[in-house]
């Protein structure tokens, strides 16, 4: 069975002991003026959080890491800010993980050593304004012409497209037609500062104000062939392969939510007082922080249970459907749960509760979109029933 | 250049550190300990110095089982080797017995050019064992330095004072303790965590050093805490209204309270 290792604990005690001193002291503000904070991503870079699951010769920790603990250092992260715990999941699972999954060798040289040391952050573009659940619908256009591919369309809501420091943003464009007449999809590399694409003004978002998020549009944007990643008319299937792990990483993000607002409103509860008591000697508040701890010991076994799985996929002892399965379950219940755990938290923190004074109104901003982002709770249910053999429409 | 840091366990100063209520030691078994943060700059200075040149960093630490966790902090952070000092007749030690202790395990690792200490335990706060420690191996010691640089057979460091910087010179070896201006430590990296299992770490008693029991532990030490009471909760603090006497008022607090 599967177990969070000697090793993972150490190092989930770095991670924490950075988040403490690297994020905490800062995050009201950053949350507050919508702030990105480009310069902690090199020290992410340097701590290794960038290169868990990348070979050693692009800078990554090789055999060492694992999946495992990737998901260890999303979840300390977010349980000290969520931006900043998306910021990294996504940096690796949309950002890296294509490039080093489908990319060529000369690609990976290109882009990765500096993904990895926090040098650069790559953002994936596959949601379009009029394309979310349904992906295949992507409407952008590429289109060949002599050594070029020219881009046109949209891409919304996309992931650290827009820092200081993204080098390059891979998109989902039609490039043809299949037989059946549905779309050929194919996966591109653009370049940020590519003539033609355009990084659109930050969304002013509900939560995570410390992430990068915002719309492209591309214009007769040129870029080399040799952009291509992957195989021509893949990209659709290229992109389904990649999405479990960051299924399971988002659920990595709502274990670290569930877990701080387990300590939160525990501490809460003991020192808050009414009527003559600590608000926590009613069993209407006792209980409802029970559950939460319930919610917590279970998103956490199903999170590294998929992780675990993961890791054993790559070492050839797993099947992608396995993984699929238990990635789509892990991310259907942690989210659920985190945002059941910010609605008690705010609750047993009554007014204070709604205050921006104390971090559980933060949370409980950023908890909603764990349930939307990665696919969501619907599509995570529609993969659960098709797994079982369910119909489908 | 081979540089020997010494570290310290200690209680996490973030949870309820207290005495052992049987010997009034500090309770460094029952609480969460951790690497000692003023130790960190040392480590930290010593791995630069390294980094910039060569040499080889070998962290020594003196306490109890646990002490191992600093060893390998220290190790994870980068260092190449570590040694730990760990006896039953040495619980209880003051300043004088750890600097004895901390001495011949110096002499025992050999060809130290450079001993690195914090500036003082998070705990003890002392800032003795440094002086000590210079004085028992017959080394120069520049202590509270704020900048450190070794050039060929010697080192010169910046000691901050109140009123003025000075700019001393040791010849090499030296012992010099470090203040928590001098660097930033680093983080142990993922790599660095890795790294670490395979780092040799060597456990030694007081037999191995030639220390006799009798010289160190609560009975040989020079201080005795007699007895301890725990710190009363805070107090609410009082609230003064400011009713045009509010300046005469907060004066009168203070002065009561002999601030003024
Ligand atoms: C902050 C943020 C960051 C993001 N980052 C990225 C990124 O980096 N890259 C990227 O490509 N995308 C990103 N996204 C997009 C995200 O993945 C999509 O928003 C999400 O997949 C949902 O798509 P949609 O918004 O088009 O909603 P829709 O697909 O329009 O869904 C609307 C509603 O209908 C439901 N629904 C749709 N189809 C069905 C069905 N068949 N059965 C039942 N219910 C259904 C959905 O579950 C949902 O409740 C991000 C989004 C946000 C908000």
């Amino acid at each position: 069975m599967f177990e969070l290792s000697k090793d993972h604990e150490d190092f989930r005690k770095v991670v924490r002991e950075f988040a403490e001193a690297e994020v905490a002291p800062h995050i009201a503000q950053w949350d507050r003026e919508h702030h990105f904070p480009v310069d902690l991503v090199p020290k992410m870079g340097e701590l290794g959080l960038f290169g868990l699951v990348v070979p050693e010769e692009f800078g990554g920790m090789g055999d060492d890491g694992d999946f495992t603990s990737l998901c260890v250092a999303i979840e300390e992260l977010g349980r000290v800010d969520q931006s900043i715990g998306i910021t990294l999941s996504a940096g690796v699972g949309l950002g890296i993980n294509p490039i080093l999954t489908y990319g060529s060798q000369e690609q990976k040289e290109r882009f990765l050593p500096d993904l990895v040391a926090g040098r650069a952050l790559a953002g994936f573009g596959l949601t379009e304004p009029d394309a979310g659940s349904d992906a295949g619908a992507t409407r952008t256009k590429a289109v060949r012409d002599g050594d070029e591919w020219v881009v046109n369309g949209a891409k919304a809501f996309i992931t650290n497209s827009g820092t200081d420091i993204t080098s390059v943003v891979t998109v989902t464009a039609r490039t043809g037609t299949n037989d059946d007449g549905s779309a050929q999809i194919s996966a591109i590399m653009v370049p940020n500062g590519t003539p033609g694409f355009t990084v659109e003004p930050a969304y002013d978002k509900l939560g995570w104000h410390a992430s990068d998020t915002h719309g492209l549009t591309f214009q007769d944007c040129r870029v080399p062939v040799g952009n291509l990643l992957g195989t021509e008319g893949n990209g659709f299937k290229q992109f389904l392969k990649t999405l479990d792990d960051g299924r399971i990483a988002i659920s990595a993000l709502a274990v670290g939510m569930s877990q701080r607002m387990l300590e939160e409103t525990t501490s809460y509860a003991k020192t808050r007082k009414a009527f003559g008591n600590p608000i926590g000697v009613n069993q209407g508040v006792s209980f409802q922080i029970a559950d939460l701890a319930v919610m917590v010991e279970a998103s956490r076994q199903l999170t590294y249970k998929a992780a675990w799985l993961k890791d054993e996929l790559e070492k050839g002892r797993r099947s992608v459907a396995e993984v699929k399965q238990a990635a789509a379950i892990c991310k259907l219940y942690s989210t659920e749960a985190a945002v059941t755990a910010t609605r008690i938290a705010t609750q047993v923190f009554g007014g204070n509760g709604f205050m921006e004074e104390y971090p559980v109104a933060r949370f409980y901003r950023d908890a909603k979109i764990l349930e939307i982002g990665e696919g969501t709770s619907e599509v995570q249910r529609m993969v659960i029933a098709r797994n079982l053999g369910l119909p489908t429409a | 250049m081979n540089i020997v840091v010494c570290v310290k366990y200690v209680p996490d100063a973030q949870s309820e550190r207290t005495f052992n209520e049987s010997d009034n030691t500090t309770d460094r078994v029952g609480v969460d300990g951790l690497l000692s943060e003023l130790d960190e700059y040392a480590v930290e200075e010593a791995l630069k110095i390294v980094e910039a040149g060569e040499g080889e960093v070998t962290v020594l630490t003196v306490g109890p089982d646990q002490a191992a966790d600093a060893v390998k902090k220290a190790l994870q952070m980068g260092a190449d080797k570590g040694v730990h000092v760990n006896d039953e007749a040495i619980h209880g030690s003051d300043s004088v017995a750890t600097s004895l202790v901390l001495a011949e395990a110096i002499k025992k690792i050999g060809d130290a050019d450079l001993v690195l200490t914090g500036m003082a335990s998070t705990d003890g706060t002392m800032s003795v064992v440094p002086a000590m420690l210079a004085e028992r191996l017959g080394l120069p010691q520049v202590t509270f330095a704020s900048e450190l640089t070794v050039d060929g057979q010697q080192v010169t460091i910046r000691r901050d004072g109140d009123a003025a910087s000075e700019t001393i010179v040791a010849s090499l070896p030296a012992l010099v303790s470090v203040t928590d201006q001098i660097n930033e430590p680093r983080y142990p990296s993922f790599k660095g965590i890795m790294a670490a299992k395979k780092k040799p770490v060597e456990t030694w008693g007081l037999a191995d050093l030639g220390v006799d029991a009798s010289q160190v532990g609560l009975d040989a030490a020079w201080t005795k805490v007699e007895s301890f009471t725990k710190r009363p909760p805070r107090q609410q603090g009082q609230i003064v209204t400011d009713e045009g006497d509010g300046g005469t008022k907060l004066a009168e607090f203070l002065s009561a309270q002999k601030f003024i």
